[in-house]
């Protein structure tokens, strides 16, 4: 055969080029069809989903806890003693459920330029917003904070590891680690735990802990304890917010609420009236 | 054999040593615990071979279907007896003392369950 060097070599390479390139441009052109066919599917579902099943929710009348002083902390108070929730006496080891905040630390990205004097000693429950979009339960390398079905956003104790990485990721403050043992006592021989409720479990050192909506009271027909201490005022309302018929639904449908920071699209099931 | 007078009764004496826990405990056979079953009840939720060797289990399954299924808080019994599906209001209502009935077994296979560290045991028995 009267082939030459120079031949082979152009014949060599053209061969390797189209090798190589053939399964990648195969493979873009399959993917190309995949984009577009998920696009369509997309384009379908467009926004957010139809409520299905059932997602608490929870609105809080501001105003309603300043005309009633005291209520607040009473309903801190109830949550915390039910739950046998410790009081280390100190903000830094600070367990909170829920508790009572400024308007400027609770709504840091409302604007705070020119509102009115009374907001600012305004006292604002706040509480884990049982996001229907938790970053919180997606950051758990244990799967031990979980969003159950009902949208409640809860937790196991005995899975938590204590990484803290979901307080990292909740936007809101609402999660706390025990740094010191719930069950112990502080240097007067006081228990950190004034009165155990012993229907309720505590936790122990190397945990994090939050707001469960009283999973365990709805579970027996009664609903959590905070709303039940603010029944009389209806400061609080409890409710299905997938339910239309439901109060909370009809309060949202005709009061302006806000939630907290619900730019970074954890949809909060927590709703204020200010 | 260069300092048989002494190696021998040394080697006797190790053997010895080594085991003397046997010759400590032969001819009597040690005692099974005997956990305390409470009087007012009869029946538990399981037949009592299902619950000595897996109630560990069933304790898991209660807390996983609870806590993330939303299962249901309360079950019965084979003969209608109605229960709390919870170690701390369900088993402690029937078997109130700990001492006498987890701890009997537990101390006796070594086994040292953390249940205690956050659920609250009934108070009588404290």
């Amino acid at each position: 055969m009267d082939s030459k060097r120079r031949d082979f070599l152009k014949i060599a390479g053209l061969t390797a080029i189209a090798g190589i390139a053939a399964p990648s441009a195969f493979n873009t052109l399959l993917k190309g069809e995949a984009i577009a066919s998920a696009g369509q599917a997309a384009a379908g579902g467009h926004g957010a989903a139809a409520p299905t099943g059932k997602r608490y929710g929870m609105v809080i009348d501001v105003k309603k806890f300043t005309e009633n002083s005291g209520l607040a902390e009473q309903c801190v108070s109830v949550c915390h003693t039910i739950h046998n929730v410790p009081d280390f006496g100190n903000r830094k080891d600070e367990i909170k459920w829920i508790w009572i905040e400024s308007y400027e630390h609770t709504f840091p990205t409302e604007s705070q330029y020119k509102r009115p004097d009374a907001l600012k000693d305004m006292p604002i429950l706040t509480l884990c917003n049982h996001c229907d979009n938790p970053p919180c339960v997606r950051a758990c390398p244990t799967k031990a904070t979980y969003k159950k079905k009902d949208g409640i956003v809860g937790m196991d104790y005995h899975r938590c590891i204590g990484c803290r990485f979901c307080m990292a990721a909740c936007p809101y403050g609402a999660r706390s680690f025990n740094w010191r043992d719930p069950r112990g006592k502080d240097a007067n021989g006081q228990p950190f735990i004034k009165a155990e409720n012993p229907k309720y479990p505590t936790r122990m050192r190397g945990v994090v802990e939050k707001c469960n909506f009283c999973t365990e009271r709805l579970a027996i027909g009664q609903i959590p304890a905070c709303v039940e201490v603010a029944a009389q005022t209806k400061a609080i309302v409890f409710g299905d917010m997938n339910d239309p018929e439901s109060e909370i639904s009809q309060v949202l449908k005709t009061s302006f609420t806000i939630q907290r920071n619900p730019a970074i699209g954890t949809h909060p099931s927590l709703f204020y009236i200010i | 054999m260069y300092g048989k007078g002494r190696i021998i009764p040394a080697l006797i004496l190790f053997l010895g040593l080594m085991t003397s826990p046997i010759w400590y405990k032969s001819g009597e056979a040690s005692k099974m615990p005997k956990p305390e079953k409470p009087k007012d009840y009869k029946e538990c939720v399981a037949p009592t071979q299902e619950m000595r060797t897996s109630h560990m289990v069933l304790l898991n399954e209660w807390r996983d279907d609870i806590l993330r299924e939303g299962g249901a808080r309360t079950g019965k019994t084979p003969n209608g007896t109605e229960y709390i599906r919870s170690l701390q209001n369900g088993c402690m209502k029937c078997h109130s003392d700990k001492k006498k009935f987890c701890d009997a077994c537990h101390n006796y296979t070594s086994v040292k369950p953390y249940c205690w560290d956050c659920h609250l045991q009934p108070k009588e028995a404290m």
